[in-house]
């Protein structure tokens, strides 16, 4: 009874005792969200136009952060390194679709994801060789991201905002958005559709593989980019930075690999519940540090009931 | 190796917008399945494509549209003439860019799109702005009122009618000039394909839309098309104007189920040595 006690009502009873608390550790999860939907959307744009499951996706947020910073370091103004590194970035996207794609086209899938396994470990030899392998500080303020802090004091309690996350948020937020107007009221978006509807019909109406794949992969690296200013202003711009791509796996799992929606809000989702069940479940009944592996747990159970993800594509079926 | 059955068209006529001269095809370096087809198209005509399952047609048809390479097949003899211009290194892209399009067996619209999205994506090479392509989409839901109706469906919830409606309208988004149809009556009914010809031919003299269309119901598209080619295992056996070819004993015989007793004459001296060269 009391474990039961303490599984099923205790936490409630605290986040309502201090529902001040329980808004932080909300927006706590948040931002984390934020940030998975992001890496989960680039994954699901590469997933839906070519059937590649990308594995390059969190190098990449490596990549274009280090490409930043580097740039700047360098002695280019930091706004200027912007716009640079998102030419780096398509730079990037015209060699992989040259070298590594267009060779491989109507290779079973297994051989294009370890292409982009190739492609990760080329990316982190050829980073550590141009920036050196150690740690670096996101350009923060350079950028012009706001540093400090908005404290609120709701239910006569106390909620701190940073002005980073804040700005990281409704940075997303635009980006999602205007990518999502982007897929669905452009040309190229339709095509983007198009290609991941039927392969062939696409190339039977003419909609051009490469162009495509081009530009898909530019704006995975557009996303990639926003990531890592994001993630390192939070937690600094190293190679470790990469295993943040694998938080993507169970928003994946959870969203459906070709749901834009679904990245967006098994992000949010994961980010969230993460965060809440490590506050009032795991510290006091396990010891804590179950960030790490609840995404995970989460998600297969998810998968159990649902195996194509909360919002996995409908697969249509006529009778 | 192979020799072409009939003979190619080395006489070009003036008129000719397709003209597939001795071409060969294999599949994965080792299937071979096309023996050496020609076969012309005039401008503004509409040619028949006929024969038996794994004849060839689909491939011949693909051969054309440069879509073979995605499916590991090449063409390596031969040559494909599209306005007089080799075609055989263009891309499928550059190939629509010059207004010859396929619509492939099967429909293949873009299930989760809705239809009005389908038809656009048909745009994709064009470059003359989005007031022409407007005009166009018009013109399409002219031509077929019924998608009109439908335009915000997903085509994946739309009738195989509608859904065939949708391919040869997405096709005609790019403005083409000719169009490869591949069977465009598989699983519709006799009605339907009726409805779905009589359009074929209705674009073909409104629009100057050319046809070289792949069907294994060879009445119907004998009844429509103005000229036909017969193929059997990757030859060309029997080609002539659909007239002709709706009274020949053989066709009667073996495409349309009509039994080839009645009369015979010394014709069936020839008749015979026709139809071995078509069994051999």
């Amino acid at each position: 009874m009391d474990v039961l006690h303490k599984i099923l009502v205790a936490p409630f009873i605290d986040m309502v005792a201090a529902p001040d608390f329980f808004m932080q550790v909300l927006w706590e999860g948040l931002v984390s969200g934020v940030l998975y939907a992001l890496i989960a959307l680039g994954f699901v744009l590469i997933y839906k136009s070519s059937r590649i499951f990308n594995f390059a996706q969190g190098i990449m947020v490596v990549f274009a952060a280090l490409t930043l910073v580097g740039l700047h370091e360098k002695g280019v103004p930091a706004l200027l390194a912007v716009p640079l590194t998102l030419v780096v970035m398509f730079v990037l996207a015209v060699a992989i679709e040259r070298v590594v794609l267009r060779p491989l086209v109507n290779q079973p899938d297994v051989i294009l994801f370890m292409a982009t396994i190739g492609i990760t470990l080329f990316l982190i030899g050829f980073g550590e060789m141009i920036f050196g392998g150690e740690n670096k500080v996101m350009i923060t303020e350079q950028l012009m991201i706001p540093t400090g802090a908005f404290t609120f004091e709701p239910f006569g309690g106390f909620l701190l905002i940073e002005q980073k996350d804040l700005t990281a948020v409704v940075g997303a937020g635009i980006l999602v958005l205007v990518l999502l107007v982007f897929l669905n009221r452009s040309k190229m978006g339709r095509a983007i559709r198009a290609l991941g509807d039927d392969h062939q019909a696409a190339l039977s109406v003419g909609i051009s593989l490469s162009t495509i794949w081009v530009l898909v992969w530019f704006i995975a690296g557009i996303i990639a980019l926003a990531t890592g200013i994001v993630w390192g202003a939070r937690a600094g711009v190293s190679f470790a930075l990469e295993v943040i791509a694998f938080k993507a796996l169970p928003v994946l799992m959870l969203g459906g690999l070709e749901s834009v929606t679904g990245a967006i809000v098994g992000g949010l989702a994961i980010g969230v519940l993460e965060k809440l069940f490590e506050i009032y479940w795991g510290q006091p009944l396990m010891g804590g540090n179950t960030e790490t592996w609840f995404a995970f747990v989460f998600a297969l159970i998810i998968l159990l009931f649902r195996p194509q993800g909360l919002f996995g594509e409908k697969i249509i079926e006529r009778v | 190796m192979t020799q072409a059955p009939t003979p190619t068209n080395e006489t070009k006529a003036a008129g000719s917008i397709l003209s597939v001269n001795n071409i060969e095809v294999i599949y994965d370096h080792v299937i071979l399945v096309l023996k050496g087809v020609s076969l012309n198209v005039e401008k503004g005509g509409i040619v028949a494509l006929l024969g038996a399952n794994g004849a060839g047609k689909t491939t011949t048809l693909k051969a054309i549209s440069n879509l073979l390479h995605a499916e590991r097949g090449e063409v390596t003899k031969g040559t494909i003439l599209f306005e007089g211009n080799e075609v055989q290194s263009l891309s499928p892209n550059e190939l629509v860019r010059r207004g010859c399009i396929q619509v492939m067996e099967g429909r293949r619209c873009f299930g989760h799109l809705t239809i009005e999205d389908n038809l656009l994506a048909g745009s994709y090479t064009r470059r003359d702005g989005n007031a022409a392509i407007k005009r166009d989409l018009e013109l399409v839901y002219e031509y077929f009122p019924r998608l009109r109706e439908r335009r915000s469906s997903q085509a994946g919830y739309t009738s195989g009618g509608e859904q065939q409606m949708t391919a040869i309208g997405r096709a005609l988004m790019s403005k083409p000039k000719m169009i490869l149809l591949d069977e465009p009556s598989m699983g519709l009914a006799p009605q339907l394909q009726e409805e779905i010809f009589e359009i074929v031919r209705k674009l073909n003299e409104q629009e100057g839309v050319s046809f070289l269309l792949a069907e294994q119901n060879t009445n119907i598209a004998l009844r429509y098309a103005t000229y036909g080619y017969i193929l059997e295992s990757g030859r060309i056996v029997l080609d002539g104007v659909a007239a002709d070819l709706r009274e020949n004993e053989d066709v009667k015989e073996f495409y349309l189920g009509v039994g080839g007793e009645g009369r015979r004459s010394f014709r069936d001296v020839k008749h015979y040595k026709r139809r071995k060269r078509w069994l051999a």
